[in-house]
C-alpha cells in the first residue's frame, strides 16, 4: 500500500479552499515552522454560520490534505457543529492518516477551534475558556522520540 | 505510463545491463553452494573467488581483504564493532568521527556511548567539510579508532580521506571510512589513502540491492558478525550469495572503467541544475560547491516543506527526495543539514536530487521547468511564506 490514500492524493493535489479571506470574522494560526507545520485558517461567518472558510498551510502532503478535508467539513457549517469536529473525523474522512501523519489532523482540529476563538474574542462573545486552551506555543518544540 | 525521470540515485540505482545479466547464470544453472566438495559446489566457489578479486582490484586492495555483506550497513555495523572491540581491548575507548554520519554509524556510536565508550563529534562546517586538522588535533592516547565517512550521502561533500588517512597513520589509530556513496563514483585507493576499514554497497553504483562489502587492512582483528559457519573466512557465517556478489564486482568495474567519463558528463549536468535552481529567489545551496560528488545536489528553498515539493514532482513525473522531517516518521529534519547549522525550518524545505550518467540533458531541462513552478505553487499557499514577505519573519537566505 502507498504512504498516502487516494483522498490523501487527491486534496493533496486539488486542495480546496486555498486562499484568504481578507475581512475574515475569524483568523486561526497553529503549528510552528521549526516542526515543519504551520496551518492558518480564515472564516467568514454570519448567523453563527459559517458562510465560507479558505486555509492557507506550510506543510507536508498530508497537512495540506487534513487542511483541505478541515475546510470541506465545516463550509456552511453551524460554528457549534465545527467545535465538534474531531481530529480523528478529518483523518476517517481523508481514509486514513499514517500513524506519524496524525498529528497533522490535530493542527486541522486546532486551527479551526482557533479560529472560532478568535472570531468570539473579536466580537465579544463570552465562551468557556477552559474548552479553548493554547494548542501551540509558537516556540514549543514537539518531543517526539526519533526512533 | 508517463515517462520517469530518476534523480535519487543516492537513495538506489537501477542496475545496469551488465550487472543484471551476470547474475542470471547463478539463479539457474550455477546454482551450487561454495562450501560444497562437488563441482557444482566448486564452479560457484571459482565464481565467488573471481568477484573478490575483481572488486579488491577496484580498491586497490588485496582479495584477502575482502568480506562480502549484505550491504553497506552491516558492513559499517560490523567495522564499528570489531574497532570497538580492539580498541576496548587495549583500554581505549575514545571515538571520533562527524556528526553528519549515515545513521548505520551514528546509531551505534550512539549505542558504544551507552556502553562506556566516549565519542566526539568533529564539527563539519557550514560547507560540511572537515579536516586532517581537526582530526589531529581530536586524537588521544585512548583514541580506539576514528570513522568519518567518503561522500555524504544528503549533501554530496567529499572529505580530505587521505589527509585524515595520513594522520591516522601518523598517529596509529585505526581508520575507517563509510564510502558506500563514494566507491564507483570518485577514485578511491584504500593503500594511497591509507584507509584500514571500508564499507561499500553495490546498489549505489548500478549494482543489486542486498549486497556489499567490506575492506578490513590484514593485521586488523575483524570481529565475527554472524557465527555458524567458515564463510567470508569466519568472519561472517551463511551461504553467499553469489549471483548478486558477482553482479556487484562487474557493477564495480563497470563503474570503475566509466568513471572519468561519467564524473565529466554528471559534473556538467549537476552544474546546470545547480545554477538553474540558484536562479529560483530565496534558495541556498547545501554544502560545498567544489568538494561533492558529481552527481549530487542539494537546495534549500526558503517558506515551503519539502515533502510537498517531492510529492508534486513525482506526479510531474521527477523522482527526487527531501531532507525535510515529514518524509521520516520523526519530526525531526535532516541530522546532516542541523550540523551544516541550517535552522530547522530552513531543512524542512531542501530538496535532493542525485543524478547517474543515465540522466539527459532533456531530463535537466524539465526538472529545470518543473521545479520552479512547483516551489512558486507551494510558497503561494504558505503562512510561512506570507510571513517572509511582509516582513513579519526575517529571511534566512
Amino acid at each position: 500500500m502507498a504512504l498516502y490514500s487516494d483522498k490523501v492524493m487527491d486534496h493533496f493535489t486539488n486542495p480546496r479552499n486555498v486562499g484568504k479571506i481578507e475581512d475574515a470574522d475569524g483568523i486561526g494560526e497553529v503549528g510552528n515552522a521549526k516542526c515543519g507545520d504551520i496551518m492558518k485558517i480564515y472564516l467568514k461567518i454570519e448567523n453563527d454560520i459559517i458562510t465560507d472558510v479558505k486555509f492557507s498551510t506550510f506543510g507536508c502532503g498530508s497537512a495540506i490534505a487534513s487542511s483541505s478535508m478541515a475546510t470541506e467539513l465545516i463550509k456552511g457549517k453551524p460554528i457549534s457543529q465545527a467545535l465538534e469536529l474531531t481530529n480523528k473525523a478529518v483523518a476517517e474522512a481523508l481514509d486514513g492518516l499514517p500513524a506519524h501523519k496524525m498529528h497533522c489532523s490535530v493542527l486541522a482540529e486546532e486551527a479551526i477551534r482557533s479560529a472560532i476563538k478568535d472570531y468570539y474574542d473579536k466580537n465579544g462573545i463570552a465562551y468557556d475558556k477552559a474548552k479553548f486552551p493554547d494548542p501551540h506555543d509558537e516556540e514549543e518544540e514537539h518531543n517526539f522520540e526519533e526512533e | 505510463m508517463k515517462k520517469i525521470i530518476y534523480a535519487d540515485n543516492a537513495a538506489t540505482t537501477a542496475m545496469s545491463e551488465k550487472a543484471i545479466k551476470s547474475m542470471l547464470p547463478y539463479l539457474k544453472e550455477i546454482y551450487g553452494n561454495p562450501s560444497s566438495l562437488h563441482t557444482v559446489g566448486q564452479v560457484a566457489k571459482e565464481a565467488l573467488d573471481a568477484a573478490r578479486e575483481k572488486i579488491a582490484e577496484c580498491l586497490n586492495a588485496d582479495k584477502r581483504e575482502i568480506y562480502f555483506t549484505s550491504g553497506g550497513s552491516e558492513a559499517d555495523n560490523q567495522a564499528l564493532r570489531s574497532l570497538a572491540l580492539n580498541g576496548e581491548r587495549k583500554g581505549r575507548k575514545h571515538i571520533i568521527s562527524t556528526a553528519f554520519e549515515h545513521h548505520a554509524v551514528l546509531h551505534v556510536l550512539k549505542k558504544l556511548e551507552k556502553e562506556g565508550f566516549e565519542v566526539t563529534y568533529l564539527d563539519v562546517h557550514e560547507n560540511g567539510l572537515i579536516t586532517g586538522e581537526q582530526v589531529q588535533k581530536a586524537i588521544r592516547p585512548d583514541t580506539a579508532f576514528v570513522t568519518v565517512m567518503y561522500a555524504n550521502n544528503e549533501v554530496g561533500t567529499i572529505q580530505p580521506i587521505r589527509e585524515i588517512g595520513e594522520v591516522c597513520k601518523k598517529l596509529n589509530v585505526p581508520f575507517h571510512t563509510d564510502a558506500v556513496q563514494a566507491v564507483g563514483h570518485i577514485p578511491v585507493d584504500v593503500k594511497a589513502d591509507n584507509i584500514d576499514m571500508l564499507s561499500l554497497s553495490a546498489h549505489k553504483f548500478h549494482g543489486p540491492k542486498g549486497v556489499g562489502a567490506l575492506y578490513c587492512r590484514r593485521g586488523i582483528p575483524l570481529n565475527t558478525f554472524i557465527e555458524g559457519g567458515a564463510q567470508e573466512n569466519g568472519r561472517r557465517a551463511g551461504t553467499e550469495n553469489i549471483g548478486g556478489i558477482v553482479s556487484m564486482s562487474v557493477a564495480l568495474k563497470e563503474a570503475c572503467a566509466g568513471m572519468q567519463a561519467n564524473a565529466q558528463k554528471l559534473v556538467k549536468l549537476r552544474d546546470r541544475l545547480i545554477d538553474g535552481l540558484l536562479k529560483i529567489p530565496h534558495s541556498k545551496l547545501n554544502g560545498d560547491r567544489y568538494e561533492r560528488l558529481p552527481s549530487n545536489v542539494n537546495i534549500s528553498f526558503e517558506g515551503v516543506e519539502g515533502e510537498s515539493l517531492i510529492l508534486d514532482l513525482s506526479q510531474r513525473g521527477i523522482c527526487v527526495s527531501s531532507g525535510s522531517a515529514c518524509t521520516t516518521a520523526s519530526l525531526e529534519p535532516s541530522h546532516v543539514l542541523l550540523a551544516l547549522g541550517l535552522p530547522h525550518e530552513v531543512a524542512h524545505g531542501s530538496l535532493r536530487l542525485t543524478l547517474s550518467e543515465y540522466n539527459t540533458e532533456e531530463e535537466i531541462d524539465y526538472i529545470l521547468q518543473e521545479v520552479p513552478k512547483v516551489v512558486e505553487k507551494w510558497r503561494s499557499c504558505s503562512p510561512f511564506w506570507e510571513d517572509l514577505q511582509t516582513g513579519k519573519r526575517k529571511h534566512f537566505i
